[in-house]
């Protein structure tokens, strides 16, 4: 990336990299000041129960025989050590990330992963040097409570679903089949491998390989986030592996507490194995029921959110967040019913709430799952130096082997299998990538810490690190120039093209038409029903007022236009609008119609520039006399302001066209815009809203946006009032027409009503 | 190889299988249903498709029907519309549908992309003029949000002009203001539709095993 000014950029690194260290060396005497204070206090804990009741009589005495001076200035570390300690280190991961984007070239090289791994292993080498034992280590039950939720919630809620659903049968079978294939074949061969005499590990029983094979098989949904965001590649391989990442929890969940219950035990009988097969069901499908009901509460319940739109965001969290422990409650599958949860509410609650909370739900979605992917690389580094480790040659070096034999074999295996069942083929190029991105992380683990306390552990413990290390080093930084070397396809920047909206759309129809023609109920005919099934009796349930109704090309296109608008304000078009990327309006395409009598008498170019120029100050003149006002005088934000008048204008624009009149009527259609701009924001400083009734040419199922036309028909009288050269005839029914081709849009556009504000005055 | 046996008028298919690519089997099948949906007759008329009660539903009936009578996608280079189709047009018809298969060479795949592409032409230019004009796109995006109700009309008409534009932007790039822009030609259409991949997209699974007992 080029740096516009080298000279401010060269310094930037250097302070931040001091910063850095500064900050370390006051964060590290912090740590241990507290580990001081936690070592005094527990002293003073611990006093007392062996001497009776010395320090408070101590305590006493000092305050009968002498009085202490007030203290002015006291420390109290251990009041506020926790928090104080978490707040730390999240402050600490998010410095690194920054440091990271600020130096370019090694992130480029680099993936983030693998830099905070690095920062990590710094910082947990410095506090055991500082501090000799007592280093930090990433708690399961801190990992699997707190920091993976955020994660899996922001994947699930923004899983693109088309691509989700129309290969979920290649992804079970990569999940299931997949994991299953690893768990047997690493845990078998480990076991041979353990029978190798002079290897030391003949005590490995078969149970306890297959147990470290189910906790090493897993891919890992962290993991393969954080190095697959960075490389952009095309849909299908990232919704394959990621998808992967995510389903194969549930034969994780089971494999692993099938083994760690019958480890102890010491055999596994065929009944067992049995149960264990259900569980599987039983897990996996729980989970999703689980998440599917918060799902629909969490729908259910944002239908009402219309007064209270602060804590809609809040709804969507915690009703995921409740799945979650609801299904780890049971043992079920958390992540598959946060996924389901995440799915099922989106479109629903999207539908319902206002545009402002649907940002706020993605910028918090998206800070905390950061954050939590930081913590835990970070915490990963740490606990590699804390923890007690075992190395043992031969166990480690066959098992990162066996992980990569198996992953290659399971998915040519599969591919081949698959393939036949697949219209669109995975090429072996696909195939590569699939095998190659199947990374572990720290989920591995977290379930391996969870393991009672042996010399097995701290080998399996051993193991799983370097394996994870392995992959995400060496994989996740090789990623990257093999995928450029194979030309695999990469993701396409969609910019939400109307056209493309519109022939997915048509598409489907044609091909659930053409299914039915043909006469076997395929996937498009199941998939039309469900939407239909959706769309009559769902939506109405949960979906509150018009927007129940209304079908996706229109929400897609509003959604598209009220983009643009907004892009066209932050692109700093408030003194003149930017102009499209071709000169193509809306004239080169409308239908030329014969030129109608004009009923308006003509102007003259200079009358003309005079009454554009004056137009121009009159409506720099409201802007800055809106601007002046405080906030809690306008009714509408000015940012919301400027975003509704470049709709306005880009309506007019296209409405100039629909006028039916030659180009030269366009001064027409702009004069009474510049009024109708000009009266509306006069109005705006003037406050006025009184209550009339419009007449309408548009359904009634407009009509109840009456609210936004109030200020519209003062407006429309104003517009009238004021001293026009076009014909007044000419003038009402078009400002009419502005009006209500405007309502759909500004009633977007403002500031924060939600869709069904109207509904209440109505 | 029982299979094949029962198949009545093997010669002919080997014909077909050549023109059309589907296997043998899968032609057996789509007799048929041919054959179910025509009553036994020799030929196909449009009364028998609005038979079919799961089409009813769909938004874009009309259009699919008329796209099986359409010549232009006979493969003969013809134009116009027939009343009656017999089965090997209904088999040219629908080896549109047909993937694309998995050792293809680029050119050829581009040669399916540009087929299936003409077919979604043909269905959207209804005059046979050989351009999309506003009004014929006007028509699909209506008919596309013709079960949505009382919004449709106007909404349709600005994301049907919206939709315009951005084919003329696309294509045109720089148009002087008192220039007009026809129509949608094939090649404007080929552009507009250059990421969409639609040779993975326009596909339909055709079966080796009879199910049409299953279903009506």
């Amino acid at each position: 990336m080029a740096d516009p000014r080298p000279a401010r950029s060269r310094f930037s690194p250097r302070l931040t990299a001091a910063f850095l260290c500064v900050f370390l060396l006051v964060f590290l005497r912090c740590a241990s000041a507290s580990r001081d204070v936690v070592s005094g206090s527990n002293e003073t804990w611990i006093r007392p129960a062996r001497s009776t009741q010395e320090d408070p009589h101590d305590h006493h005495g000092n305050s009968t025989e002498h009085k202490k001076a007030f203290p002015v200035l006291a420390f109290n570390f251990e009041h506020v050590r926790k928090p104080f300690e978490i707040s730390m280190w999240i402050l600490l991961a998010l410095l690194m990330k920054l440091g990271f984007h600020i130096i370019p070239r090694i992130s480029h090289v680099v993936p983030e992963s693998c830099l905070l791994i690095v920062v990590g292993l710094l910082v947990g080498g410095t506090i055991k040097a500082v501090e000799g034992t007592n280093a930090p280590v990433l708690d399961s039950k801190l990992f699997f409570l707190y920091l993976l939720p955020p994660i899996i919630l922001d994947a699930g809620y923004f899983l693109p679903i088309r691509p989700f659903t129309e290969n979920l049968g290649t992804i079970l079978v990569f999940a299931v089949l997949g994991t299953l294939w690893n768990v047997f074949f690493i845990g078998g061969t480990m076991f041979a491998v353990c029978q190798i005499d002079g290897a030391g590990l003949a005590d490995v029983d078969l149970l306890s390989c297959l147990l470290f094979g189910s906790i090493i098989s897993a891919v890992d949904p962290v993991a393969v986030l954080a190095v697959f965001e960075e490389i952009h590649i095309n849909d299908l391989l990232h919704i394959l592996v990621f998808g992967e990442s995510l389903l194969n929890d549930a034969v994780t969940v089971v494999l692993y507490h099938l083994f760690k219950e019958f480890s102890h035990e010491g055999s596994v009988s065929v009944s067992d194995a049995l149960l264990g097969v259900v569980c599987f069901f039983v897990v996996s499908l729980g989970g999703i029921l689980v998440g599917f009901i918060y799902g629909i509460l969490g729908a259910f319940t944002s239908r009402f959110t219309s007064h209270t739109r602060v804590i809609e965001p809040l709804f969507v969290f915690l009703y995921s967040y409740m799945a979650y422990l609801s299904a780890e409650v049971f043992h079920l599958s958390g992540i598959m019913s946060l996924i389901a949860c995440g799915v099922i509410m989106r479109p629903y609650v999207e539908a319902n709430i206002s545009h402002k909370s649907y940002t706020t739900v993605k910028y918090f979605l998206k800070m905390w799952s950061s954050v939590s992917e930081t913590l835990i690389f970070i915490f990963l580094g740490v606990s590699t130096v804390a923890g007690p480790h075992e190395w043992n040659w031969t166990f480690v070096v066959f098992t990162v082997f066996l992980c990569l034999v198996s992953r290659v074999l399971g998915v040519i295996g599969l591919t081949s299998i698959i393939n036949k069942f697949r219209i669109v083929k995975l090429t072996k190029k696909d195939q590569f990538i699939v095998a190659y991105g199947g990374l572990r992380g720290a989920i591995a683990f977290s379930l391996g810490f969870l393991l009672t306390d042996s010399k097995m552990k701290h080998m399996f413990l051993t193991a799983i690190i370097t394996v994870i290390f392995f992959t995400v080093f060496v994989q996740g930084m090789t990623i990257r120039p093999l995928v450029e070397l194979l030309a695999v396809k990469r993701k396409k920047e969609s910019k939400g093209s109307i056209n493309e909206e519109i022939h997915t759309q048509f598409l489907d129809h044609l091909l659930t038409g053409i299914e039915d023609v043909c006469g076997h109920y395929g996937h498009h005919h199941w998939k039309d029903k469900l939407n239909r099934f959706n769309k009559k009796y769902v939506k109405k349930w949960l979906i509150a007022g018009e927007r129940s109704t209304e079908p996706q090309l229109i929400s897609f296109y509003n959604k598209l236009e009220l983009k643009q608008a907004m892009m066209l304000v932050e692109s700093g078009s408030t003194s003149k609008l930017p102009s499209v990327m071709s000169s193509v309006s809306m004239q080169n395409i409308q239908p030329r119609e014969p030129p109608r009598r004009r009923a308006m008498p003509s102007i003259s170019k200079s009358r003309e520039e005079e009454i554009r120029k004056l137009l121009r100050a009159n409506l720099q003149n409201t802007r800055q006399r809106l601007r002046s006002y405080s906030r809690h005088d306008l009714m509408i934000d000015p940012f919301e302001d400027n975003v509704s008048e470049v709709h306005l204008r880009k309506q007019a624009r296209q409405k100039d066209v629909e006028n039916k009149k030659t180009g030269s009527k366009t001064i027409n259609a702009r004069l009474k815009l510049a009024f109708f701009v000009y009266g509306v924001s006069a109005l705006m400083s003037l406050h006025l809203c009184p209550p009339e009734h419009q007449v309408f040419t548009y359904d009634d199922a407009e009509s109840p946006r009456s609210a936004e036309m109030k200020p519209r028909s003062a407006a429309v009288r104003l517009l009238n009032e004021l001293p026009q050269r076009s014909d007044q005839s000419d003038a009402e029914p078009n400002a009419k027409q502005d009006d209500q081709e405007d309502q759909l849009k500004l009633s977007r556009g403002l500031s924060d009503p939600g869709p069904n504000q109207e509904q209440k005055e109505s | 190889m029982g299979a094949l046996q029962s198949l009545p008028g093997q010669p002919e298919y080997i014909d077909l299988a050549e023109k059309t690519g589907f296997s043998f089997e899968q032609i057996g099948v789509l007799h048929k249903r041919f054959k179910q949906l025509s009553h036994n007759e020799e030929t196909l008329r449009r009364d028998h498709f609005n038979e079919i009660p799961d089409l009813a539903c769909n938004p874009i009936r009309a259009q699919i029907v008329e796209a099986f009578f359409d010549r232009r996608n006979f493969r003969q280079n013809g134009e116009g519309t027939v009343e009656e189709i017999g089965f090997e047009e209904f088999l040219v018809v629908m080896s549109h549908f047909r993937p694309p298969s998995l050792h293809m060479t680029e050119e050829q795949r581009e040669s399916v992309r540009k087929e299936k592409l003409r077919f979604l032409f043909n269905m959207h230019d209804t005059d046979n003029d050989g351009t999309i004009t506003l009004e014929e796109y006007r028509h699909v995006v209506e008919e596309l949000l013709s079960r949505s109700g009382a919004l449709g009309k106007e909404t349709a008409k600005s994301i049907a002009d919206a939709a315009m534009l951005e084919v003329a932007s696309i294509s045109m790039g720089h148009m002087e203001p008192d220039e007009f822009y026809e129509g949608i030609t094939f090649e404007h259409f080929l552009k507009l539709l250059n990421e969409f991949e639609i040779e993975s997209r326009m596909n339909i699974r055709f079966l080796n095993m009879d199910t049409t007992t299953l279903c009506k």
